[in-house]
């Protein structure tokens, strides 16, 4: 299960995480996030050992997404020593897609 | 093998299902990248029959997906990069499923958002510029932004866009609208949006990856102007989803599949075309499901009369 991440715990879960970390940015009522939450949710689970994938549901941190320029939804931005390395919005929902998304 | 393969599942590809799974013809339908197609990047359907009240579009299509699964039609997630239609069965190459054989194909992939194609658009795809208010508008709360366009699409993301922004703007390159009149009246008696007629977006600018404004020349004075904005929405028309299919059937230079008028035949005896995907002038949810019911009717017929030996 790709858990929900909150604001308040990215100094922990993310900034201090020394596995690469994809945060996938996605609300309820977001039909693209819908397509594209098995597919993160299944990727997630294969490369578990290596890379931690945590989901932000805008509706809760409309802040934190907007610090992080979110304006468009589903978007992946991957964390690397708590720095952004990449982002993508939108992406075509595949495995092989986010696999190479999440583990470049 | 399959006796047919839907691509799409918008109202064409979903209305071809209901009545193919229906006819025990054991439809497989191929989902693509936009599932539901572009009503599910609306809001509240008026216009679709059987609704006296709105109808939101996204419900509207997993209505109609759980009408064709009800019959048995079976749908898996899957974009088809090649076909092969030189000869039956039909050939269909699909990215994660392999090769697919069929003896019969229903094309409504529908279309896709057209892009201005300036400088600072691509790169701010997903920062500020947009082609779905109802994905995007949310994050515009208590901002300024655009929207391009004049026909029904740009009028309804103006609308729904009010319920976010504090200020719209809608630019448009000729001086009326094409909108339907209804449409128009909502907008002009909205007072959140105001209009920039006769002008041609130039360029979409942007500061630390932040959206700030998008400059415009008008036609008629050729007078260049800057619109701070926070976000430009996109309601300029669509692109035919047929990339795949150039070299397979015919398509005509702006993309959409040739038909024959009053079917849905393309120029491959077995292949047929329902939708947006070959329709150039109404482009309705109910125009698709229409052309979709054809499409399933001329399938039947088809595998009726051409069995595979």
């Amino acid at each position: 299960m790709v858990k929900e991440l909150r604001a308040n715990e990215f100094d922990t879960l993310v900034k201090a995480e020394e596995k690469p970390v994809v945060l996938k940015f996605t609300a309820d009522w977001c039909p693209g996030c819908k397509q594209l939450a098995p597919i993160v949710e299944s990727v997630a689970e294969e490369l578990e050992e290596e890379i931690a994938f945590y989901h932000v549901d805008v509706d809760e941190e409309l802040e934190f997404a907007q610090q992080y320029q979110v304006m468009s939804i589903p978007t992946l931005i991957l964390f690397k020593n708590g720095e952004e390395a990449d982002r993508v919005t939108a992406p075509e929902a595949s495995e092989e897609v986010v696999r190479d998304f999440s583990s470049q | 093998m399959y006796k047919t393969v839907i691509l799409g599942t918008g109202p064409a590809g979903l209305t071809s299902a209901i009545y193919l799974a229906r006819a025990n013809m054991e439809p497989l339908i191929l989902e693509g990248p936009e599932p539901g197609g572009q009503l599910t990047l609306t809001t509240a359907v008026e216009n679709y029959p059987g609704f006296s009240d709105p109808v939101m579009g996204p419900e509207l299509i997993d209505t109609m997906r759980a009408q064709a699964k009800r019959f048995g039609a079976q749908f898996k997630t899957a974009l088809v990069k090649e076909v092969d239609f030189s000869s039956r069965p039909f050939r269909l190459e699909a990215d994660g499923l392999g090769e697919i054989q069929a003896e019969s194909v229903i094309v409504s992939t529908g279309a896709r958002a057209k892009m201005l194609e300036i400088p600072g658009e691509a790169e701010n795809l997903g920062r500020g510029v947009s082609t779905c208010a109802t994905c995007d508008g949310f994050f515009f709360r208590d901002k300024k932004v655009v929207v391009v366009g004049g026909g029904d699409s740009a009028m309804e993301e103006a609308l729904f866009l009010t319920k976010f922004a504090k200020e719209v703007q809608v630019i448009h390159r000729r001086n009326e609208l094409r909108a339907s009149k209804i449409m128009q009246d909502r907008a002009m008696n909205n007072e959140k949006i105001s209009w920039i007629f006769n002008s041609i977006p130039m360029e979409i600018l942007s500061q630390n990856n932040q959206l700030t404004g998008i400059r415009v020349k008008n036609k008629e004075t050729q007078e260049e102007q800057l619109i701070e904005t926070d976000g430009v929405f996109l309601a300029i028309g669509h692109i035919p989803n047929t990339d795949f299919l150039k070299e397979a059937i015919n398509i005509y230079p702006n993309g959409y599949v040739k038909v024959e008028p009053g079917t849905t035949n393309t120029n491959i005896p077995g292949v047929f075309a329902a939708g947006d995907v070959q329709d150039q002038r109404y482009k309705q949810a109910v125009t698709a499901a229409g052309t979709g019911c054809m499409a399933a009717m001329d399938v039947e017929t088809f595998i009726e009369t051409n069995p595979l030996k």
